[in-house]
């Protein structure tokens, strides 16, 4: 990663869903070594805001940026930084973890060798069922799958991380917490959202109320 | 950059092989439903042969229609149509892999299964071969356009139907060069000129339906 990492803004951002403005006037900078946990009420735009961030969805008003450039033209440069983590796993039921995890990363251009995708689900504690087809898995052993991608895309400086939390037990909690402190020592930064209170220490995270940009 | 691209054929392939009942579906509808016409229309060998072409190329639309609807549906549902769209590839690359995939499940056993149906209604064998050929290159247009066609219905309660609706009448002029084919060289005649046009189809649809397809993604996603 180099010295000074581009940032991650938004300007102004209005989101719209529907015929209903969520939020407006939100402004966001993410640094470089900071963790955001964006709160509020659901239905208040958290997963629509880290779409937005993501470069999904467009929005109503305002402009997100990487690096003082737009996301849609700052394009694969984008895409290479970036880890987004949707509410849904991305996994195939009919395929085997390996597969599963192995596809996610090829198609974010790893080689995703399957040493390196073994020791990203030995990390979280999922190597001994890596033949099983994630049919089989709970929803707790799914969200772990997904967050092994975290393992891989560690080059990555930006997460976007829609409920990490959800499903996980006190081990995947403590394990997720491990890596994204790791994360942020490495220079990298993190949104996320949880419905549950944090238990990261380090790096503190900060609270982004997505409530005080409610429209009303 | 291709190996985006490879990636996802070789996922759709082995989603496929996982689920073989499922993906031999459409192939054992064309079987049944090209059989059905000699038994209906009755064994005459003239009116087989005459009605050949028309019947095998129409099944073989509909049999690609019929596995069209999940083509998206599943990736969108599960979150990985998202992680796609992410890839940093143009999604052009995306769906032109989607529709490759969808054209080896589908396209590619109705291609080698025609020319049997070739047999079945008394065919020449000049005649048979253009059938297979014409297939070869119309098959994949259906696949394209399909793609399209599932992309811009993505999300809606009927879009199955709403996609046969959108697509049938864009597939009309393959089918009429496809099948015209097959009638010309029934009739001994070149059939340069219809060969000519279903390439000219397939190129184009080729450049033109991912683009699109690209950019219908992008809005069901919004």
């Amino acid at each position: 990663m180099s010295s000074n990492p581009p940032a991650l803004a938004a300007c102004r951002l209005a989101c719209r869903r529907g015929d209903r403005l969520l939020f407006r006037g939100l402004d966001f900078e993410l640094k470089a070594g900071q963790v955001v946990w964006l709160r509020g009420p659901n239905g208040s735009g958290k997963t629509s805001l880290l779409r937005l961030l993501a470069g999904l969805s467009t929005p109503a008003e305002g402009a997100v940026t990487w690096g003082g450039v737009p996301l849609r033209q700052a394009g694969a440069d984008w895409h290479r930084s970036l880890c987004y983590l949707a509410h849904a796993n991305a996994l195939k039921d009919d395929l085997s973890v390996l597969e599963s995890l192995q596809f996610l990363a090829r198609l974010h251009g790893h080689a995703a060798a399957e040493a390196d995708c073994g020791e990203a689900l030995k990390r979280v504690g999922l190597f001994s069922r890596r033949h099983a087809a994630v049919r089989t898995l709970s929803q707790g052993q799914r969200r772990r799958v997904a967050l092994a991608r975290l393992q891989l895309d560690a080059a990555a400086p930006v997460w976007i991380l829609d409920e990490p939390y959800d499903a996980l037990d006190a081990e995947g909690t403590a394990m997720l917490d491990a890596a994204l402190s790791a994360h942020a020592a490495r220079g990298g930064s993190a949104v996320l959202t949880s419905h549950i209170d944090l238990t990261l220490r380090e790096p503190v995270p900060t609270v982004l109320q997505l409530d005080a940009y409610r429209v009303q | 950059m291709s190996s985006v691209f490879a990636t996802i054929v070789a996922r759709d392939l082995r989603l496929a092989a996982r689920r073989r009942v499922e993906a031999l579906l459409p192939i054992a509808f064309f079987l049944v439903a090209v059989s059905l016409f000699p038994l209906g229309v009755g064994p005459e060998p003239q009116t087989l042969r005459q009605i050949a072409p028309g019947v095998v190329w129409v099944c073989a639309l509909l049999a690609a229609m019929l596995s069209l609807t999940q083509l998206y549906g599943t990736d969108h549902a599960d979150g990985s149509l998202e992680q796609m769209l992410l890839s940093g590839e143009s999604l052009w690359l995306v769906s032109a892999a989607k529709a490759l995939a969808h054209w080896i499940v589908t396209g590619a056993p109705l291609v080698l299964s025609a020319p049997l149906f070739g047999i079945l209604f008394d065919l020449s064998a000049p005649a048979n071969l253009t059938l297979a050929l014409s297939l070869l290159l119309g098959t994949p247009i259906l696949s394209l356009l399909g793609g399209l066609g599932a992309a811009l219905t993505l999300g809606l309660r009927s879009g199955a139907v709403l996609l046969i609706l959108i697509i049938l009448p864009l597939c009309i002029p393959a089918l009429i060069f496809g099948a015209g084919a097959v009638s010309a060289a029934e009739a001994g005649i070149s059939t340069r000129g219809h060969f000519s046009l279903l390439g000219a189809l397939l190129i184009g649809s080729g450049l033109l339906a991912p683009w699109a397809t690209g950019a219908a993604l992008r809005i069901a996603t919004e």
